[in-house]
């Protein structure tokens, strides 16, 4: 007996080896090319679905860019494989306690909020291997842009929690001086372009700060990530043409968690992958499980190379899933009734955090005690963080008219 | 002192401000091969090649991708083949560019000039036509100016260029041509400084863009009534120059405030609404204001008369206010 299976366009197939044994077989690209052929193990295998791993990069000619590696984890139906890494032991640490201090920051105000000190908030729980991800695969000269949801990008990239929460509490040692707030929590100085309101903008801007790279002759890239609502936007196909006619160092980092507030992504998306899209700009697409920080790093690595080879843009769909209502204060907007509560159920058993303690516990890289102290560290930051914000004064009344332009200027 | 057209000025400025900083660029529709439009980035290509980037037709990508630029370190000097496109670049113009600096507290920059060729020029009608100044006065966090002359032009262009935030750079079509004596080298003009462009003690003509020239000339005619008009030229419409523009007021006791854009909700609205506040007990005449009819722009040259205000209405303003 044997599972045909279709795998972004390569074709390969299941074939059980005895009960609770398969493997897969990558065959041919549509060209009748072989690119790789290998027999994998997998337990448990209900259906198959194979879309959480780099595996491969949607070109005209689609190709196999890295192996199916080990299988992380089996839920319900689903089995999720990545291939097998070197990332060192330093860097997965950091990204553990980045993903810990998002996790903690937004339990934090998720706490302050309910006791009524802070105002509603955009809460990326459930999607911090995105970020994290990603932006372990930047270096500090690179610049990320990002969204509403914003508090999950800058700590991602290095930002400091007192400024990023006292920034929410409208509070004048908040990075911009209490102007911005949740929505526009931006660290400038760990290289972050802003974080916007308007769903899709940063995409351009991430796009403008990929050319200054080029004609600058200068070596950073630029990531932008955005929702699965923002792909529909204009400002985001106009973006990727131009990325891709001019071969900019621009990396469109998709959050497809699948909701536009309660829209599902699946309703307004005319492609079955928003990673499909890639096709019609001539640039890969890459569908990636945005669960799993490895893959997402190991994606964006990849995507990272090709941009700074002058190769140009790549477009990662990084399929994750909000844990949360779209923003804390909507509360009339109940959970129920968009999206069904097993649904949020099955996605909580891959708990990005999880996973990657998993990940690294599995592979005796570090013990379950170093990951739980990663997490307290992480706690006790945060905590300090939010005493920090609540001390730091309101801005007085004179910071009203400073920073609309670089000098003053006459106000009228 | 070299004379030339409206646009050789700007093309002058971009020239010189692009030779003298290696971060500025120019990127728009048709920019490269065809000079745009109106020819003002004529040869632009030729003198600095690779840093003029002819776009697909994607004005919110274009905008977009210019303050992302900005933000980066670059100076993009952004064409908009014709104003009225903007349209569709609002966000990346009014929430981006506008709004990054004070949004962040002071740690974005967005330096950039978005020129905006405006106004009636050939007979386009409704959708290649239009000013609205008044849109851009209204947002914080832009500056608008408006050159009337070539010397102007140029001034003000290479400021723009320089200015650490962003400038929303309105050219009218229908002085592109106009000749006038520019000073040659590094010229500059402040941003923010109005520039009384005749003396007179009668009446005050406050004039945007074409207006002030046609103002000039009316003021020539209003000689022979006996009428000696002074003509203030704001130059740039936020910041505005409310100062200069009072101080001439209060000695005339008179104003007339014209501008092409439609008078309802207008530039010059702004600016009669500042001057009835400030120099009320200075006035002889209520404030008066000269500018299109709210309606779109017609097609038809018989119609396109009934819309765009000339120095006949500056003269019967005049008459009017020297009546009262």
């Amino acid at each position: 007996m044997g599972v045909s299976v279709q795998i972004r366009g390569l074709k390969g197939s299941v074939s059980p080896l005895f009960t609770h044994l398969f493997s897969v077989q990558i065959f041919r690209d549509c060209s009748g090319n072989t690119h790789a052929e290998k027999t994998y193990s997998f337990i448990d295998l209900g259906t198959l679905t194979i879309w959480c791993h780099c595996l491969i990069l949607q070109t005209p000619i689609p190709r196999v860019v890295g192996e199916i590696g080990r299988r992380i984890q089996t839920t319900g139906e689903k089995t999720y494989f990545r291939m097998t890494t070197n990332i060192s032991k330093d860097l997965l640490m950091l990204m553990l306690e980045r993903m810990w201090r998002i996790r903690h920051f937004e339990l934090k105000l998720t706490e302050m909020y309910n006791a009524g000190e802070v105002g509603g908030v955009h809460l990326y729980i459930g999607q911090e291997a995105v970020a994290v991800g990603a932006c372990a695969a930047l270096k500090d000269s690179d610049y990320i842009a990002g969204n509403h949801r914003s508090h999950g990008h800058p700590i991602a990239k290095g930002a400091n929690l007192k400024k990023a929460m006292a920034e929410i509490f409208g509070r004048i040692d908040g990075y911009c001086k209490g102007k911005g707030g949740s929505m526009h929590l931006a660290d400038f100085s760990v290289g972050i372009l802003g974080e916007s309101g308007i769903v899709a903008s940063s995409v351009p801007v991430a796009t403008g700060a990929a050319l200054a790279s080029k004609l600058e002759g200068k070596d950073f890239v630029s990531a932008v990530f955005f929702g699965d609502g923002a792909s529909n936007q204009g400002a985001c196909h106009e973006s990727m043409n131009l990325a891709s006619v001019w071969d900019l160092p621009v990396l469109f980092i998709c959050e497809n968690n699948q909701y536009a507030v309660t829209t599902s992504y699946k309703d307004t998306v005319a492609v079955e992958h928003i990673s499909d899209r890639a096709q019609a700009y001539n640039m890969p697409g890459i569908l990636v499980d945005g669960q799993d920080a490895i893959a997402m790093y190991e994606a964006t690595a990849q995507a990272v190379e090709r941009a700074r080879n002058g190769e140009g843009p790549t477009l990662i769909e990084a399929l994750t899933y909000r844990f949360e209502d779209h923003s804390l204060g909507l509360e009339k907007i109940r959970k129920s009734e968009y999206r069904e509560e097993s649904e949020i159920d099955e996605w909580r058993l891959r708990d990005p955090l999880d996973l990657l303690t998993k990940s690294i516990v599995d592979s005796g890289t570090a013990t379950p005690a170093e990951c739980d102290a990663v997490s307290a560290n992480a706690h006790a930051e945060v905590e300090e963080a939010a005493e920090f914000a609540r001390n730091s004064p309101f801005p007085d009344e004179s910071e009203l008219y400073k920073d609309m332009f670089a000098s003053d200027m006459p106000v009228v | 002192m070299k004379t030339m057209a409206f646009n050789e000025a700007i093309r002058t400025a971009l020239h010189e401000e692009m030779q003298r900083d290696e971060s500025v660029f120019v990127i728009g529709e048709d920019v490269a091969t065809h000079g745009g439009p109106y020819k003002v980035t004529d040869g632009i290509a030729e003198a600095f090649p690779g840093r003029i980037f002819e776009t697909p037709i994607a004005e919110a990508g274009i905008v977009g991708i210019g303050v992302g630029a900005a933000m980066a370190g670059m100076r993009p000097v952004v064409e908009l083949m014709y104003l009225d496109f903007v349209t569709c670049a609002m966000d990346e113009v009014v929430n981006q560019a506008a709004k990054m600096r004070y949004m962040t507290g002071g740690q974005a920059r967005v330096p950039m000039v978005i020129r905006l060729p405006c106004g009636i020029g050939r007979l386009l009608a409704a959708q290649h036509s239009q000013i609205l100044e008044s849109w851009f006065m209204h947002v914080p966090g832009l500056q608008v100016v408006v050159p009337s002359t070539p010397a102007d032009a140029k001034g003000l262009f290479k400021t723009a260029v320089r200015s650490p935030d962003p400038v929303m750079f309105f050219e009218y079509k229908r002085i592109y041509t106009s000749k006038g004596e520019v000073p040659e080298g590094d010229y500059t003009i402040p941003i923010g400084q109005a520039d009384v462009k005749r003396e007179g003690e009668d009446a005050t003509v406050v004039a945007i863009g074409p207006m002030v020239q046609k103002s000039l000339e009316a003021a020539v005619l209003l000689e022979d009534d006996g009428y000696d008009i002074e003509v203030v030229d704001p130059r740039s419409l936020s910041p505005l120059d409310v100062d200069t523009i009072c101080e001439s007021v209060r000695k005339t006791g008179r104003a007339i405030v014209c501008g092409e854009d439609s008078t309802f909700a207008g530039a010059a609205s702004e600016i009669a609404a500042m001057i009835g506040e400030n120099c009320f007990g200075d006035l002889k005449a209520p404030v008066r204001r000269i500018g299109s009819p709210h309606v779109p722009m017609p097609f038809s040259s018989e119609l396109v008369k009934h819309v765009v205000p000339e120095k006949s209405h500056v003269i019967e303003a005049v008459n009017q206010s020297m009546a009262a």
